[in-house]
């Protein structure tokens, strides 16, 4: 097996992290940017260090996330339809997000706001396999995702209303459409864990769930133990879906799009889809966050709005087909 | 004007601040709910005894009032209810200069009867104004200064903000700074002001104000200083703005 896939995403990845380093408001030259990124001196040392490079460095890690989640999801499901942003899940770790910063919690203790992020996540992931079953059909998973994705909505719109800050309504649109703008290496070091152990959780189910895709009782005849499937699939998913919403905001599509766009070059092999998509996602959200600051450099443009103009197409030409096959 | 009128209302702000300074006892029905905000209103402590609305048009119709202040931005369609009513409404704009401070006294002297008042106030900050001016003047110029607030919010330097800073001795910074609006946390690196002037945080926790604990902050070699409520709404309190950036420049 060839990996010229991976390898061909790797450099992808690589390249876009270097655009994402070059471009800026600051107008700096790209020799000038990474003689001061190596030297940290002067103010624009301090652009390339303290701006650029955490936001560089959390629109591939936040990608990977949401990718990598899109692909273990949709393998365990069999649904192409699963992504954490259209399941809730997304919208779940926002709620737990905001519900930190609100009451204090994330101010209280270092790790309060990754951690209640990742239990909004857990709690829409359980909510969404009890509701879909193991086989994840279509309409059930999309009508619970529907549900979810509104209730979190809801109460973060809600607790945001509450809160006596006048600034309410930024956080809204942060929490639903998601930005890199303005981030730190505060919260590279607040997600990265999170994001890595989930990351490497999810990267080392590939087995099974290419066990999977021959059905339950083949995966159960092949060794996979489902109910240790299904737990580390849950775990893995919140953790890095959880922790990546919680510095990022919710940022949607991703998982469908990545996935989708990858599948049929892995050979739609679950396991290679995996590691493919991580790449793919955090390319793919470099480039968007790239682009943000490229159509509209002054506007704080959100990421959301790019990647839903990206994937909601995607998703419209998803639903036709599975309308299609269901006859 | 030649009567007074007898309940006034005022629905914003920037209004209040000025009805609260200048009616005469009883006069003031009723200000807006902010101008009890600490952070935001320059005279909340006169707000305290005064009651509040939310500047619905039910609610201040109940007030019965005789005149109706408000902001030229205020609720459109609030304002053409009032005054399908018969209510006077008064939009009289907030001054964008210092220079224009003590003529909007008079004029809100003149809508409330108070003329007298308001003459007293006008040529008191008058007299202030050229004090802090002669101050201002023996101080070394060139120093930079900027305002950069929640979402990176720069006040823009054409109006009162950077006419606070001039009459502080300081020169207002240029590029996107000057133009003002949400300008990129790189772009302010970049200008590299001597001094950052930032909002007083609002309570409750914000991802808008979390900006101004950016890491970077720490870094840079600018002096950091608080706005504040008398920075707000072009009142006679901008004279405390002033002073207090004089005071911290001759203290340096």
């Amino acid at each position: 097996m060839s990996y010229r896939l991976e390898l061909l995403l790797g450099a992808g990845v690589i390249l876009a992290l270097a655009g994402s380093l070059l471009i800026g408001p600051a107008g700096l030259l790209p020799a000038e940017s990474f003689a001061a990124l190596l030297s940290g001196e002067g103010p624009a040392g301090l652009v390339m260090r303290e701006i650029r490079l955490p936001r560089a460095i959390l629109g591939a890690l936040v990608g990977a996330a949401l990718g990598l989640s899109g692909a273990a999801l949709q393998g365990y499901l069999r649904n192409p339809l699963a992504e954490p942003g259209l399941i809730g899940v997304t919208g779940a770790a926002s709620l737990g997000a905001v519900i930190a910063l609100q009451t204090g919690l994330a101010a209280a203790f270092t790790l309060g706001l990754p951690l209640a992020a990742l239990a909004g996540a857990l709690a829409a992931v359980l909510l969404i396999l009890a509701l879909a079953g193991p086989r994840g059909a279509a309409l059930t998973l999309i009508l619970a995702g529907i549900a979810i994705s509104a209730l979190a909505g809801a109460f973060t719109a809600l607790v945001l209303n509450l809160s006596p800050n006048p600034y309410a309504t930024y956080e809204m649109v942060f929490w639903m459409m998601g930005s890199l703008a303005n981030r730190s290496f505060t919260h590279v070091w607040l997600a990265a864990p999170f994001v890595v152990v989930g990351g490497a959780v999810l990267l080392s189910l590939g087995r099974s769930l290419d066990a999977l895709a021959l059905g339950e009782d083949a995966a159960e005849s092949m060794g996979v133990r489902l109910s240790r499937l299904r737990l580390a699939l849950v775990l893995g998913v919140a953790s890095s879906v959880g922790a990546a919403t919680a510095v990022a905001g919710g940022i949607g599509f991703v998982g469908l799009v990545v996935p989708h766009l990858l599948r049929r070059a892995v050979g739609s092999r679950p396991s290679r889809l995996l590691g493919a998509s991580a790449l793919g996602g955090a390319l793919l959200v470099l480039l968007a966050d790239i682009a943000v600051r490229l159509i509209l450099p002054e506007k704080d443009l959100k990421l959301g709005v790019l990647m839903a103009i990206i994937g909601a197409p995607l998703f419209l030409h998803l639903v036709y087909r599975t309308r299609r096959e269901l006859g | 004007m030649a009567e007074a009128p007898a309940r006034v209302v005022s629905m914003n702000l920037c209004a209040d601040q000025y009805a609260l300074l200048l009616a005469g006892p009883g006069q003031l029905v009723s200000v807006s709910h902010v101008s009890r905000d600490t952070v935001a209103s320059p005279y909340a402590a006169l707000a305290a005894e005064v009651p509040v609305n939310h500047g619905g048009a039910e609610e201040i119709w109940l007030l019965r009032p005789d005149l109706v202040l408000a902001h030229e931005w205020s609720d459109t369609r609030v304002l053409a209810i009032l005054r399908r009513l018969g209510i006077d409404v008064l939009q009289i704009p907030v001054p964008e200069a210092i220079a224009e401070i003590p003529d909007t006294v008079r004029a809100y002297g003149d809508a409330l009867g108070q003329s007298a008042t308001a003459e007293l106030l006008a040529t008191a900050f008058e007299q202030r104004l050229a004090d802090l001016e002669f101050r201002a003047a023996a101080l070394p110029p060139g120093k930079t200064a900027t305002l950069y607030g929640a979402n990176g919010y720069s006040a823009g330097m054409t109006g009162m903000a950077g006419d606070i800073l001039r009459h502080a001795g300081l020169l207002p910074a240029g590029g996107a700074l000057f133009a003002g609006g949400s300008v990129p946390l790189e772009t302010l690196v970049m200008e590299a002001p001597d001094m950052i002037i930032t909002g007083a945080r609002y309570a409750g926790w914000s991802r808008s104000e979390a900006l101004l604990d950016h890491p970077v902050f720490d870094a840079l070699p600018a002096a950091r200083r608080l706005s504040g409520p008398a920075w707000a709404c072009g009142t006679p309190r901008v004279l405390d703005a002033v002073e207090a950036l004089l005071a911290v420049r001759e203290a340096s």
